[in-house]
């Protein structure tokens, strides 16, 4: 049980409970963007198609959908990396403290 | 006019929207291909090279069902995308765009945007809390009994399911590209399956994973850069050829009809991402990594691997419009592509680099297949072995020797189920398989996982409820939706409209799950509320996370 009330413990460690908030606020807002971006997208398909289907400039075969397609690829890969190089750098840092602090 | 958007409904919805990941329809059986055996054999005997080599290393639990937690995320990242990108879904999304241009890349992006959600919500935690299987997670605070046997239950079923779709493509494709009859084919991959799976456990089937990932993304990148050259790498260019000899012209680059609901629309989004989160094959490969820093970096990976995959099948499908679809060589008399749509990407292959690279990518898909069935049967095995046997019939006290002796022997029934059940769809209508997997994945097992993680007040009577109305709607209205109800039984109007049921039924298993939760008064509710503050800060901290093993 000593391993238990250790937890107890930690949950209400100051530090515990803001990295708990900044890597959890920071997760649901790359989550919402990542949603946002999808939905918006899907949506204007259902409502909007002829935008996606309208060409970049004058005379040109490329229509908007492409860019805007290639752009969420993108953003997928953009949004995962931020979120790893922060959580396993500053939120892993703040984590390592705490396991440390309470393995005395 | 109801009766058109119906047919309409399934040529794009229904078969493209799912069956791109599942070969369909009868196909027509090729000249034995020397070079796509020969070059097939070679990857046979390298994996079954690895599987002896792993098989040394396979001793305990651990590291059978988990590789000893000893893989790196870079590994597991090419993993996780080999579990993913299906020879089907190499074929059918190229078949997609080939059909119908810009739709092909809406399809794919579906498919993508699940990564970077489990990433932020789920991949940490699941690690933290997890070691062998995703009930694990749920089981931590509720009740072992219960929950192992309905997440045993609807594991089996995702498994059991997806496992026909990729047999009996497997099947068709083998018949189609080496010439072997289809049950040969069938029992073929069986055999191999189990040899990797009993023997070389976790480790083997992650390097198989990993293997055929490398091959099937150094392949599919041969063809994107041929196709590219050809039209000195301009997309511009390569559209414009494109547009101009396809049959619906300009159409091509705008969307079409794949999406003609916005309910529809919204439902499919939710089953992919959701679903991805809740497949059991998907969500094992977490615990083969040590710690969550490694499943985070798993995921970054597996993300940009999958994302290049869909760029390249987006460019290759555009490659077949051009290269294809004009040459003689590859079309049937009536002018359409010899062995259907999803043979495109097949004859693109010869098209840029002759019969040798033909027989490459034809050996590249049949490893494909084999990869994916072989991570879908260690899931359902442990599913089994771990949570039925060891966890409920043992209440956890079995000997770890006697666990994998199970699941062992639980991969062997699996293989013959496999087989048989591949032999006995052949001729079935397997469209909406794959979607039916999806959505008892994100409607049965994501709740519950969801839920066990976020919410304090989940309890094992709200789980169990949520959990099993989420697996019986999702079944329901598949059946009685317009594939199954109309299309295979024959009927004339579906009692459920849509082929995506994952809004209804998601929406469904999370009220279930509240209301039987806050409405449980059961005396184990308060210590399983208890115990959600020490499950929290393990999930957070990783403190007493089940590490990798040392040898």
């Amino acid at each position: 049980m000593r391993n238990d009330d250790k937890l107890i413990r930690i949950s209400n460690d100051p530090k515990f409970v803001e990295l708990v908030s900044r890597r959890g606020r920071f997760a649901w807002i790359l989550s919402i963007i990542m949603l946002v971006a999808y939905y918006g997208f899907i949506l204007l398909i259902a409502f909007d198609p002829s935008f996606l289907g309208t060409p970049v400039s004058d005379g040109s075969i490329t229509t908007f959908g492409i860019p805007v397609g290639m752009a969420i690829i993108f953003l997928s890969f953009i949004l995962t990396g931020i979120y790893v190089v922060r959580a396993n750098n500053e939120f892993d840092e703040l984590n390592k403290e705490i396991v440390e602090e309470y393995s005395k | 006019m109801r009766k058109i958007f119906y047919s309409v409904g399934f040529s794009l919805l229904g078969q493209i929207a799912f069956a791109a990941d599942a070969i369909e329809g009868q196909v027509e059986r090729q000249p034995v291909n020397i070079t796509a055996i020969a070059m097939f054999l070679l990857f046979v005997v390298g994996t079954l090279f690895i599987t002896y080599w792993a098989a040394k290393r396979t001793i305990s639990a651990k590291d059978f069902y988990a590789a000893g937690g000893n893989i790196t995320g870079f590994q597991n990242g090419l993993a996780i995308s080999g579990d993913y990108m299906s020879a089907a879904s190499f074929l059918g999304i190229s078949a997609l765009v080939f059909a119908s241009g810009f739709d092909g890349l809406i399809y794919s992006i579906g498919f993508l945007v699940g990564w970077p959600i489990i990433l932020f919500l789920i991949a940490e935690r699941l690690r933290n809390l997890g070691k062998y299987t995703f009930a694990d997670v749920a089981t931590y605070r509720l009740q072992q009994k219960p929950i192992r046997t309905l997440s045993a239950i609807s594991s089996l079923m995702v498994v059991l399911i997806y496992l026909i779709a990729q047999m009996v493509g497997a099947g068709k494709l083998i018949q189609l590209l080496f010439g072997l009859d289809y049950s040969y084919a069938v029992t073929g991959v069986g055999v191999l399956m189990i040899l990797y799976v009993t023997f070389g456990g976790m480790l083997a089937t992650t390097w198989v994973q990993i293997i055929k990932a490398i091959l099937l993304l150094s392949g599919a990148s041969f063809m994107a850069f041929m196709v590219l050259r050809m039209y000195g790498f301009s997309f511009e260019e390569l559209f414009n050829a494109a547009v101009n000899v396809h049959k619906n012209g300009a159409a091509i680059m705008a969307p079409g009809g794949f999406i003609s609901s916005p309910i529809d629309a919204i439902s499919l989004g939710l089953a992919l991402m959701l679903g991805t989160a809740g497949l059991p094959h998907i969500l094992m490969r977490f615990f083969t990594v040590s710690d969550a820093k490694e499943a985070r970096k798993s995921v970054l990976y597996a993300t940009g691997f999958i994302g290049y995959f869909y760029i390249l099948t987006f460019v290759i499908g555009f490659g077949a419009i051009v290269l294809v679809s004009t040459n003689t060589e590859f079309l049937d008399p009536s002018g359409g592509i010899l062995g259907g749509n999803n043979m495109s990407a097949v004859h693109l292959a010869k098209a840029v680099g002759g019969d040798v690279f033909l027989g490459f990518i034809s050996a590249v898909a049949f490893a494909t297949i084999l990869a994916v069935v072989s991570g879908l049967t260690l899931a359902g095995a442990s599913a089994v072995s771990h949570d039925l046997y060891a966890n409920v019939l043992k209440d956890g006290q079995s000997d770890e020797r006697n666990e994998i002796r199970v699941s062992k022997m639980t991969t062997i029934v699996l293989g013959f189920v496999a087989v048989g059940l591949g032999i006995l769809f052949e001729k079935q209508n397997i469209a909406y398989m794959v979607g039916l997997a999806f959505a008892i994945a994100a409607s049965a097992n994501f709740p519950v996982l969801f839920l066990s993680m976020y919410w304090r007040g989940l309890t094992t009577r709200g789980a169990l409820f949520g959990g099993a109305i989420g697996l019986f709607i999702s079944v329901l209205l598949v059946i009685l939706g317009p594939i199954v109800w109309v299309d295979i039984l024959g009927n004339s109007n579906p009692i459920f409209p849509s082929v995506y049921p994952a809004v209804y039924s998601i929406t469904l298993a999370f009220v279930a799950t509240w209301f039987f939760s806050v409405t449980d008064k059961s005396s184990s509710v308060k210590d399983e509320k208890a115990k959600f503050e020490r499950q929290f800060v393990r999930s957070m901290t990783g403190i007493g996370i089940d590490g990798p093993s040392s040898h």
